[in-house]
């Protein structure tokens, strides 16, 4: 059984009864855990579980209420990540802390606290990203660079202070499956050079896969300690939620009319770091759920934009129950029978500081809340107090404002707002990110009701496994360029993961073979 | 030590009382000023605050400067709201002014009925019209309102300037940049005997309950509001950014243009050089005390308005500059701004950070077998 | 004589004041603070700069005078948009607003008075040349000083470290704070700075230009600062240039006069206003300019949430 290496080693990072309280919600209970020299140690929850709050106290940028530190066998108080990094640790965010409008050694030379001269920093960063498996050109700028590419200079620049523990707080969300593979490989380097891994997700193949030891938080307090290797995934799954895994099921059915029929959709993005859709062609026919997986940056923002009418388009590109709405907005086209989720939910799809009562009106005005230009605030509270009673949103009426709710129920919200405007055909843009997995249950299940009442739906999300689950077809967004669409029977997580690389045939819908299109894979987003 | 903490929700007891902390702020600075200066500043607070309101006369002071600021203030107000940052109500209200007081001219000394409501009609499409071209720069264009209506401004007042020193120069005026005196009939009637009140504070009075059922009542009022708390939120709901753009101008236009009629209609009787001290600049801070509410702008007018008497008086009763007058009202903004933030956040003692034990105990270890 | 000569050189006369606000303005908006209280600053640093020189009779005395008056009114604005929180525009205009008032009520006993102003200096050897000489060699040291700013903002933006940070700053507030920088510091210096140079600026003015104190001097030079920020695309060389182009527009009211243009005064007198909306719709009318090139926190509060 010990097998480990590192099993009789004096622990290097010691939490004992770490408690955070905040205004609303208590994020840290009680968490206790350690970790040895060269242990790839997983902290595994759910979203909201508290695992980010508490790294963020290993790093410095919050102090706990009540519990201790111990480093190396020393008490610390960890005031400043400058602190934290100077004391050897480490810790690569889930959202990159990354100046785009400068170049890779220009944003590790903020992080340093020595100013290096530029040459030698740049001999550095491509000594030390080459040793790793991470190569990297310290005079690109970080604008130009992928996600995934980005998600380097955040370790490179980790690594060259040789760090003593690495925190990566959910690292593989915005990678390939290829890429992920890579990754382990990096962090098992590090751990048998006797660097400590706290390795932050939910995504449980994953941390079984690489993780020698875990700890399980639920709801702020610790609710196990595991190896991952002698688990399941529904054990690790029942640690961390308490219960069963409800698997959505998708009962298959026959397709019906076409209702959203894009043909050769050319846009280019408004934003000059933003991707550009380079002839996209894909049709959604009512009852069924198109899934589109791809890492973020590659044209979903402008895929989205286009279809809900936020950016308009030429001609018939685009064609809602057969009609050419390019030159339509959002609310003429919502007038037709399209509604839509966006990934952000505060600040578009919601007024965060309006009530619900208020942000109901926002897309449902038809609905009889608006007639000759007045508004009926009775019609209004009526819907939303319906639509916060059929999808059991947390709140504490509908007079509460948008930016009290968490994440997953002001989803619940959205998705339940567009849902109640009888669509006939919804886009959905990662309907689950961030959300805790009730509130993620339920948004699963009421896209499939949606599905089988007749609705056409347009899924985009990064999540894989989710995808996988819900979709009747998947297609990938690659670089502005969409791939067939197949079914999820037909496919595997490996074959999508190549088909993010850009490598792809061209076959379209109709299918018509045509040379396989071999992409660049410096123009890829990986 | 005290930390800010943002609030939950903003709380809405702090956005009536911090008006009312702001000029207690300004009323302070006021009275240190005062004694600094050498200046009884108990006599100085009687002169600026209650001899302009005791009597008639005083009064009607009141509302009569109250009036352009109430107009340029709604309208200001809605704009801000939407996010349209309109410096330049004053070149608007200048804009109005020399329109609406051209018609005067026009009419000479004529009889005509026709002659009021045309030049209110003038005055009012004059402003909207100025403020057609940041609106139009702005949506065609791109171009940030805030320095185009700025220097409208300048360039308005130097269109009065050349109009009232040569084309339309009062040939009996012994030269002064003013022009003729408007007729009878093209002078605002007084409504209160012993004051010089017209409608026009009837007419802003008006405008402030319009535009309290539109920003509260209807679906274009909701449409701006979003537009101005959340542009992403708007996108997404189809409300069209140009149409909210040239809704907030138009109005600020118009009544700013409005405002600059009935001055120069009313009190001032023709047009001249100086028609305006600076009341479209201080409407922005007449928006911003009354919370961007048309009912706080009311209010807020009748604040500025006693600050702008009580400025003169101080000048005639005490010597001092009337330059008093802009010095309070960027303390009242300043103050204002302060005070707001207890709005949306609150202050927090920070508690101390956490000692570790005194004893050290041995290291647990979770036995991982 | 040549009249070029003197029109070039009131053109750099005009424009020195133009280029100290611009520059600092330029500082301030890299590192993410709109300021538009700049008119208030200048005001209050002709004022305080003039009533300086005449009672202690040295011009540097004045400048100095003005470039502190016009710190202590930006540590007003720093404290309430980098403490406080509060909204960046309406408190630019707070300051406008009260520098205008604050300047007029302290100049009330000085309009009209005279005060020794500042010389143009003699370079020997150099400033006697014909015609190169009176263009380049004789203006008062401000002008040089001014060229001097210029160099230095240069170099501080483009290769210092702490002109990267401030840059890192200007992009994003968050993530400088994430990695350890001192947002609040870097802000505080930046808004300083602008608040020295607006005051030099206004100084300029009062000492040099006119030299006079009036009420409202300064008559838009703040507003055209701002713009020649957003002109230069907040690089200080095109600001620079844009300054100067600025400089020649407000003089050409005496040079259409001077060459007998049958244009009335108010409308030469027009153009500088109208120059600046046209440059600011070709700047702004491609998004992209702006998107490329604007510091992307430009007026959005920071607050350090934990």
């Amino acid at each position: 059984m010990d097998q480990l290496g590192f099993a009789d080693l004096k622990p290097r990072l010691v939490l004992t009864g770490i408690t955070k309280r905040y205004p609303s919600v208590v994020a840290n209970d009680d968490v206790s855990l350690s970790v040895r020299p060269g242990e790839i140690h997983a902290v595994l929850g759910e979203n909201g579980a508290g695992k980010s709050t508490l790294m963020k106290m290993i790093y410095g940028v919050t102090k706990p209420d009540a519990g201790t530190i111990m480093w190396n066998g020393q008490y610390e108080t960890i005031t400043a990540p400058s602190q934290a990094r100077r004391m050897g640790i480490g810790m690569v965010f889930q959202h990159f802390s990354l100046f785009e409008t400068l170049t890779v050694w220009e944003n590790i030379a903020l992080a340093l606290d020595e100013p290096v001269p530029t040459v030698k920093l740049a001999a550095q960063i491509t000594e030390v990203s080459e040793k790793y498996g991470l190569p990297i050109d310290p005079y690109r700028l970080v604008h130009s660079m992928s996600v995934g590419e980005r998600q380097r200079v955040e370790i490179v620049r980790c690594l060259l202070q040789e760090p003593k523990l690495l925190i990566m707080d959910e690292p593989t969300s915005v990678l390939t499956p290829q890429a992920v593979l890579i990754l382990f490989k990096t962090l098992r380097r590090l751990a048998s050079e006797g660097c400590s891994i706290l390795y932050i997700s939910h995504k449980l193949d994953e941390i079984r896969a690489l993780c020698d030891t875990a700890t399980v938080l639920r709801g702020g307090r610790v609710s196990g300690d595991a190896i991952p290797r002698n688990e399941t995934n529904e054990s690790l799954a029942r640690l961390m939620i308490g219960g069963e895994l409800a698997e959505c099921h998708l009962i298959p059915r026959q397709a019906e009319e076409v209702r959203l029929d894009v043909k050769h959709l050319t846009l280019e993005s408004p934003d000059p770091f933003g991707t550009s859709l380079k002839d996209i062609s894909l049709q959604v026919r009512s009852g069924e759920i198109l899934g589109i997986a791809g890492v973020s940056g590659n044209g979903q923002k402008e895929l989205m934009t286009a279809l809900s009418g936020e950016r308009l388009s030429d001609g018939s590109m685009i064609k809602l129950f057969e009609q050419p709405v390019g030159n339509l907005n959002p609310a003429k086209r919502r007038l037709l029978g399209l509604t839509f989720v966006p990934e952000e939910r505060l600040g578009r799809g919601a007024v965060p500081p309006m009530s619900l009562a208020l942000n109901a009106l926002l897309t449902g005005a038809r609905k009889g809340m608006v007639l000759n230009g007045m508004i009926h605030p009775a019609v209004m509270r009526t819907f939303s107090k319906n639509v916060i009673e059929r999808f059991k949103v947390k709140c504490g009426d509908e007079q509460s404002v948008a930016s009290s709710l968490s994440g997953g129920n002001l989803q619940k919200f959205i998705v339940g707002r567009e849902t109640m405007l009888q669509p006939k055909m919804m886009i959905v843009a990662q309907p689950t990110w961030g959300v805790d997995v009730g509130a993620a249950q339920l948004i699963r299940q009421a896209l499939i009701d949606l599905r089988d009442q007749g609705v056409a739906l347009l899924v985009i999300s990064e999540e894989l496994d989710e995808l996988f689950t819900i979709s009747d077809r998947i297609a990938v967004l690659a670089a502005g360029r969409l791939s067939p669409s197949i079914k999820p029977a037909e496919t595997s997580i490996e074959q999508i993961g190549t088909w993010m690389s850009g490598k792809f045939g061209n076959k379209t819908d109709e299918g018509q073979a045509s040379p396989n299109l071999q992409l660049e894979t410096a123009d890829v987003q990986t | 030590m005290f930390r800010l903490e943002r609030r939950s929700t903003p709380s809405s007891t702090m956005s009536i009382v911090s008006p009312l902390l702001a000029a207690i702020g300004m009323l302070v600075t006021g009275f240190l000023l005062f004694s600094a200066l050498g200046k009884d500043p108990l006599e100085a607070f009687y002169l600026f605050f209650i001899k302009p309101l005791s009597s008639t006369y005083g009064i009607g002071e009141l509302l009569l400067k109250a009036t352009p600021l109430l107009l340029c203030g709604l309208g200001l107000a809605l704009g801000f709201r939407a996010n349209v940052w309109n410096i330049g109500a004053e070149g608007q209200l200048t804009m109005g002014a020399i329109a609406g007081g051209g018609v005067a001219l026009w009419f000479g000394d004529s009889d005509s009925s026709f002659a009021m409501p045309l030049m209110l009609l003038a005055g009012v499409l004059g402003g909207m019209a100025w403020a057609a071209i940041p609106a139009f720069l702005r949506t065609r264009f791109n171009t940030n309102e805030i320095l185009v209506t700025l220097m409208l401004v300048y360039i308005a007042q130097l269109m009065l300037s050349w109009l009232v020193h040569g084309p339309w120069r009062d040939p009996q005026g012994q030269n002064y940049p003013q022009s003729q005196g408007f007729g009878d009939a093209q002078t605002m009637s007084v409504l209160i005997d012993g004051t010089r009140v017209t409608w026009g504070i009837v007419y802003a009075l008006g405008l402030a309950l319009v535009a309290w059922v539109f920003s509260q009542k209807t679906f274009a009022g909701f449409r701006m509001q979003v537009a101005g708390l959340a542009p992403a939120a708007a996108a997404y709901a189809g409300f069209s950014e140009k149409r909210n753009i040239w809704i907030a101008l138009m109005l600020c236009g118009a009544t700013a243009g409005l405002a600059g009629i009935c001055e120069v209609a009313g009190p001032i009787g023709r047009l001249q050089q100086q028609i305006s001290p600076g009341y479209g600049f201080a409407a922005i801070i007449v928006a911003w005390i009354g919370r961007l509410h048309p009912i706080g702008v009311v209010f807020g007018a009748l604040l500025m308005s006693l600050l702008y008497l009580g400025g003169e008086s101080a000048q005639m009763g005490m010597g001092l500059p009337s330059a008093i007058t802009g010095l309070f009202q960027g303390l009242l903004l300043f103050y204002l701004l302060a005070a707001d933030l207890f709005i949306s956040f609150r202050l927090k003692r920070v508690t101390s950070a956490i000692e570790p034990p005194a004893s050290k105990p041995v290291a647990s270890l979770k036995a991982v077998s | 004589m040549n009249p070029l000569v003197p029109m070039i050189a009131s053109t750099v006369v005009a424009s020195t004041p133009l280029i100290y606000a611009a520059l600092g303005e330029t500082i301030v908006e890299r590192s993410g603070v709109l300021n538009l209280g700049i008119e208030g600053m200048m005001l209050i640093g002709a004022v305080a700069g003039f009533a300086a020189t005449r009672s202690s009779g040295s011009d540097t005395v004045g400048f100095l005078a003005a470039a502190a008056a016009g710190v202590a009114l930006s540590l007003v604005f720093g404290f309430l948009t980098l403490n406080l929180q509060t909204n960046q525009v309406a408190t630019g205009l707070a300051l406008t607003l009260f520098g205008i008032g604050l300047s007029a009520f302290v100049g009330h006993d000085l309009a009209g008075l005279p005060v020794a102003r500042l010389e143009p200096i003699k370079i020997p050897g150099l400033t006697g040349i014909p015609v190169l000489g009176d263009l380049l060699f004789h203006y008062d040291i401000m002008v040089y000083l001014s060229v001097a700013l210029f160099l230095g903002v240069q170099w501080f933006l483009t290769k210092s470290r702490s002109g990267l940070t401030l840059r890192a700053i200007g992009e994003s507030p968050a993530v400088a704070h994430a990695i350890g920088k001192s947002v609040l510091t870097t802000r505080y210096l930046a808004v300083m700075f602008g608040g020295a140079t607006a005051g030099i600026a206004g100084a300029y003015l009062s000492l040099v230009q006119t030299p006079m104190w009036v009420e409202g001097m300064s008559a838009g030079k703040g507003w055209i600062a701002l713009a020649l920020v957003v002109f230069g695309t907040w690089k200080p060389a095109r600001v620079v240039v844009g300054a100067y182009l600025f400089g020649g527009v407000t003089q050409f009211q005496l040079f259409a006069q001077g060459f007998g243009l049958p244009i009335p005064t108010e409308f030469l007198s027009m153009l500088p206003y109208a120059a600046t909306v046209i440059v600011l719709v070709i700047i702004c009318r491609d998004p992209k300019t702006i998107l490329l090139n604007q510091p992307a926190s430009l007026g959005r509060s920071f607050h350090s949430a934990t």
